[in-house]
């Protein structure tokens, strides 16, 4: 530890790297300093003002993702003020639009009058998309904030449904600018921006067009990183519940980056797919085939049985019958014309158990070295 | 890989070719936007198409097709007479120096700028780029692979990386990215015709010998086998009897895909293990159904040698099995049983058989994957090949010429097609094509033309036009767009219904056996 480099959070000492965030040296630490805009990897910002501390002797709060750790400064991550600032900053988002999340409002007659309201936009008769999955909820519980909205406003943007893959609900936006962090900073793909740097009120694409007429390509980032229910995806939205599904980590198997992801599961069906944050290769990210393009799983054209060709049509057949006839024509093929006779495509698509087993039996069985697969198409 | 993912980011410079990174590897690209936003790495792309990373580049290189050996010569030859070549790295590390030096001495930019049509000012400025650079990395895919000159191409790069010294250090490395999940590991596998796991030669006798005790059986052959380039014309001259297929699809991957279908027919017995019923699935005599990854258990190795654990999440559907399952059971049957409990079982033989995977468990791959090399239990892994030494001990230079490709344009003719993937589809389509999203995007097959080109053949944006090669024909949209170069277009692979691979070229390198699946002739017009 370099003598220099101290910082006391909460009363303990900490050493610090030079160039570090508070939050940083927090998180390193295990104190937790919730934060909502802040995306690591990305420029911060501090501009959703969760993540504000209390340092000694400074008349403002500051916020600790984007204020970098001093020598001996000491700062205090839950003082009262620091607590009734977030509780404001809450607030403020509760009440910006439809977050029907019955902490939003106690059970009275705002509530009631704001569930309809949000039923009529969303079309939906449940509570918000994302309810139970959702930073600002779970902030708004952990401070007990509830909205106190003074009036029930029409929102000016309409929900955007006209590409496959992402709903995006401005009525939801708290414009902490995580997802334009994602796709300006993370996966560089420039696709979306605020619609002014000054007092932005929405997140636009492209001179405001819809997601599909812009330089999006879907890799849905946005979707992982956003902490509300304002990008969603399309398939599920109303349809699936976090609580209803199961994480399965497993590798992606498309392309060779070998991008961690998570299956979620519900009914035995995929319903959808996010990034395993936090680990090599991918980070959390991933391309519009890997979380978008699973639905080849479940399709009504996946093989279920072995089929036997008769007379040029496929029949149904047992697994004994179809097994007994591979092996059966290859041991023929195999003492009439020899073992070179006898070709094997393995995969660059099966595990590497599958392609170790397929080499075994090519070299060992088949006793030949007729096995190649697709690494040259 | 030489190096791995993450280390592309911290490059100081890129040089790019041969892969639209954006489209067939969209997140290993942003490690590459990132370098240049965030780090100010310089990139080079060298590509004939205006790909999205042009967007990027601080030199766009747009060379003819075919002509990369050329280019690299150049690149080699203003680096040496500049002397920005790494005399410490060629001294110790490499040897055969000298005949390199040789033959790129006949490769002037001027020379360069008519076989490639790259401006000679832009190979001198891409030579000092890549050549001052502390760290070095050299990107590239098929765009480099797929040519008669494949493998040419690929030590040529190779070349360029020991002259600068950019082997063996952080940032720099050659590194091929591979284009399926788990291709890095079925050729560690031994799914390779020449070699067994780990790429110990068939022609070897200890390790044939060895493996020979270890499975409990005599009579392996010596003999180097077929490719899969190579099996399709045996089928045709009737010399393979019985193929195997599993979990390919050769009857949209292959080139020139007419001779490709009349040979499988002359096969006396194709078995295909897939997951759908694919084109080449169609034609043969026992389909067997197996599970797709998200009802499997296992590993795959990813394009920087990681090898990272899939896990079940669903079960199969119907009576779908594991494929080992299957093979395991015809093995059986043909009277060598094979049975193992689970893929972890399988995982221990396979570390036990080969070296570069003796050190991976299970357990250890639990949360994060490692890079081989790992010799034993208790190495971390390798990310970066070639710290010390390379395989062979010192690098070998080779002195290579340029050739052109097989076929060139003529007469009858006139246009150059180069075939890929898009972002929204992958390989033959028969995953992302039951995604109705991914086909919303991208529904169709397509022709990317340039204006004058358009112009040139009378056919217009939207419309159909018909596309031959000497091989075959297909009808297809037009899409004119300025990512195409005059004189070449470029034509999908996904879609079997108008399939780019019955106008490719089969011709193979004469090492790598793999096709020119990115260069052959053409002519276009608007469809009947």
């Amino acid at each position: 530890m370099t003598f220099q480099n101290k910082i006391s959070i909460n009363g303990n000492t900490f050493a610090f790297e030079p160039g570090e965030t508070i939050l940083e040296v927090a998180h390193r630490n295990n104190i937790d300093i919730p934060s909502l805009c802040h995306l690591k990897g990305t420029t911060p910002t501090g501009s959703c003002q969760i993540c504000v501390v209390q340092i000694a002797g400074r008349p403002d709060l500051a916020t600790a993702c984007s204020t970098p750790a001093e020598n001996d400064i000491s700062v205090l991550t839950e003082s009262p003020r620091v607590i009734a600032s977030r509780k404001n900053t809450l607030k403020t988002f509760l009440a910006s639009g439809n977050h029907n999340c019955a902490v939003s409002d106690s059970y009275g007659k705002d509530w009631t009058e704001l569930q309809l309201k949000v039923q009529k936009d969303d079309e939906s008769k449940e509570l918000c998309p994302v309810w139970g999955d959702c930073r600002l909820q779970d902030l708004a519980y952990r401070y007990q904030v509830t909205g106190n909205r003074e009036r029930i406003t029409e929102f000016p943007y309409k929900m955007e449904t006209v590409n496959p893959f992402i709903v995006r609900d401005f009525s939801r936006c708290i414009l902490c600018g995580r997802c334009v962090k994602a796709c300006r900073e993370i996966q560089v793909n420039n696709a979306i921006d605020f619609n002014t740097p000054e007092h932005p009120s929405k997140i636009i694409a492209k001179d405001d067009q819809a997601l599909k007429d812009s330089d999006c390509v879907f890799c849905g980032e946005c979707i992982q990183v956003c902490p509300v229910g304002a990008l969603v995806e399309k398939d599920i939205r109303y349809h699936v519940r976090q609580w209803d599904t199961r994480k399965v980590r497993t590798t992606c198997s498309y392309c060779g980056v070998g991008c961690q992801m998570f299956l979620h599961v519900k009914d035995n069906r995929i319903v959808k797919v996010s990034g395993v944050e936090g680990v090599e290769p991918n980070h959390g990210s991933l391309c519009v085939k890997g979380r978008f393009g699973f639905n080849f799983v479940h399709s009504q054209d996946r093989l279920t049985m072995p089929l036997i060709k008769e007379n040029g049509k496929f029949r149904e057949a047992s697994w004994e019958e179809a097994t007994n006839l591979v092996a059966e024509k290859l041991k023929a093929i195999k003492s009439k014309n020899g073992p070179d006779a006898i070709g094997v495509l393995t995969s660059a698509r099966v595990s590497n158990e599958e392609n170790y087993i397929a080499h075994k039996f090519t070299r060992a069985v088949l006793k030949t070295n007729n096995i190649d697969h697709c690494a040259r198409l | 890989m030489t190096n791995t993912i993450a280390d592309v980011e911290t490059a100081d410079a890129i040089l790019l070719t041969g892969t639209n990174t954006t489209e067939n590897h969209p997140v290993l690209s942003t490690f590459i936007k990132r370098a240049v936003t965030k780090r100010g790495a310089k990139l080079i792309v060298v590509d004939p198409r205006k790909i999205k990373l042009t967007e990027f580049s601080d030199q766009w290189l747009r060379p003819a097709l075919g002509s990369d050996v050329a280019w690299i010569n150049g690149m080699m030859h203003v680096i040496i007479k500049e002397g920005l070549h790494d005399k410490t790295f060629i001294e110790q590390r490499t040897e055969k120096f000298e005949e390199v030096k040789a033959v790129v001495e006949k490769y002037n930019p001027e020379k360069v700028e008519e076989i490639t049509g790259i401006p000679a000012q832009s190979i001198i400025d891409a030579a000092r780029t890549y050549a001052s650079a502390k760290a070095g990395a050299i990107v590239y895919c098929m765009g480099i692979t797929q040519h008669t000159s494949g493998t040419d191409n690929v030590k040529s790069l190779a070349n360029l990386a020991m002259l600068c010294g950019n082997l063996g250090i952080y940032g720099g490395g050659v590194n091929p990215l591979r284009g399926q999940n788990n291709v890095q590991g079925a050729c560690d596998m031994g799914g390779l015709p020449n070699v067994f796991t780990a790429y110990q030669p068939v022609t070897n006798d200890d390790v044939r010998k060895s493996l020979e005790t270890k499975w409990g059986v005599t009579g392996m052959s010596a003999k180097p086998g077929l490719t899969a380039t190579q099996m399709v014309p045996k089928a045709h001259d009737g010399e393979l009897k019985a193929l195997y297929v599993i979990g390919e699809n050769p009857l949209v991957s292959d080139p020139d895909l007419n001779h490709a279908e009349k040979s499988l027919k002359n096969l006396e017995f194709l078995v295909v293990q897939d997951i759908f019923m694919t084109e080449t699935a169609q034609l043969a005599d026992v389909v067997l159904p197996s599970r797709c990854f998200a009802e499997k258990d296992g590993t795959f190795s990813n394009t920087e040698r990681r090898v990272q654990r899939i896990r079940k999440a669903v079960e199969p559907p119907g009576q779908a099995k594991y494929d080992w399952e299957i093979i395991c059971d015809i093995a059986t049957r043909m009277g060598y049983p094979m049975s193992y409990n689970d893929p972890k079982q399988i995982m221990e033989e396979i570390a036990s058989v080969t070296p570069s995977y003796a050190g991976i468990t299970y357990d250890r791959i639990e949360e994060v994957g490692i890079h081989w090399p790992c010799p034993n239990p208790s190495h971390p892994g390798t990310p970066v090949l070639h710290t010390q030494q390379f395989p062979r001990g010192k690098g070998l230079f080779h002195a290579i010429e340029y050739q052109p490709p097989a076929e060139n344009t003529d007469n009858e003719y006139p246009l150059y097609l180069t075939t890929g993937r898009v972002i929204y589809h992958y390989h033959t389509g028969t995953m992302t094509r039951k995604t109705e999203g991914l086909n919303e995007r991208s529904p169709e097959s397509f022709v990317e033309v340039s204006k004058q080109d358009a112009d040139t053949y009378g056919i217009q944006d939207g419309a159909m036009a018909m596309v031959s090669s000497r091989r075959g024909k297909i009808s297809v949209r037009v899409k004119i767009s300025d990512k195409a170069v005059d004189g070449t277009v470029f034509i999908p692979f996904h879609f079997a219904e108008a399939a780019a691979n019955k106008l490719t070229n089969a011709a193979l390198d004469p090492v790598s056996k793999i096709p020119e699946f990115k260069v052959c002739a053409i002519k276009i017009s608007k469809a009947a």
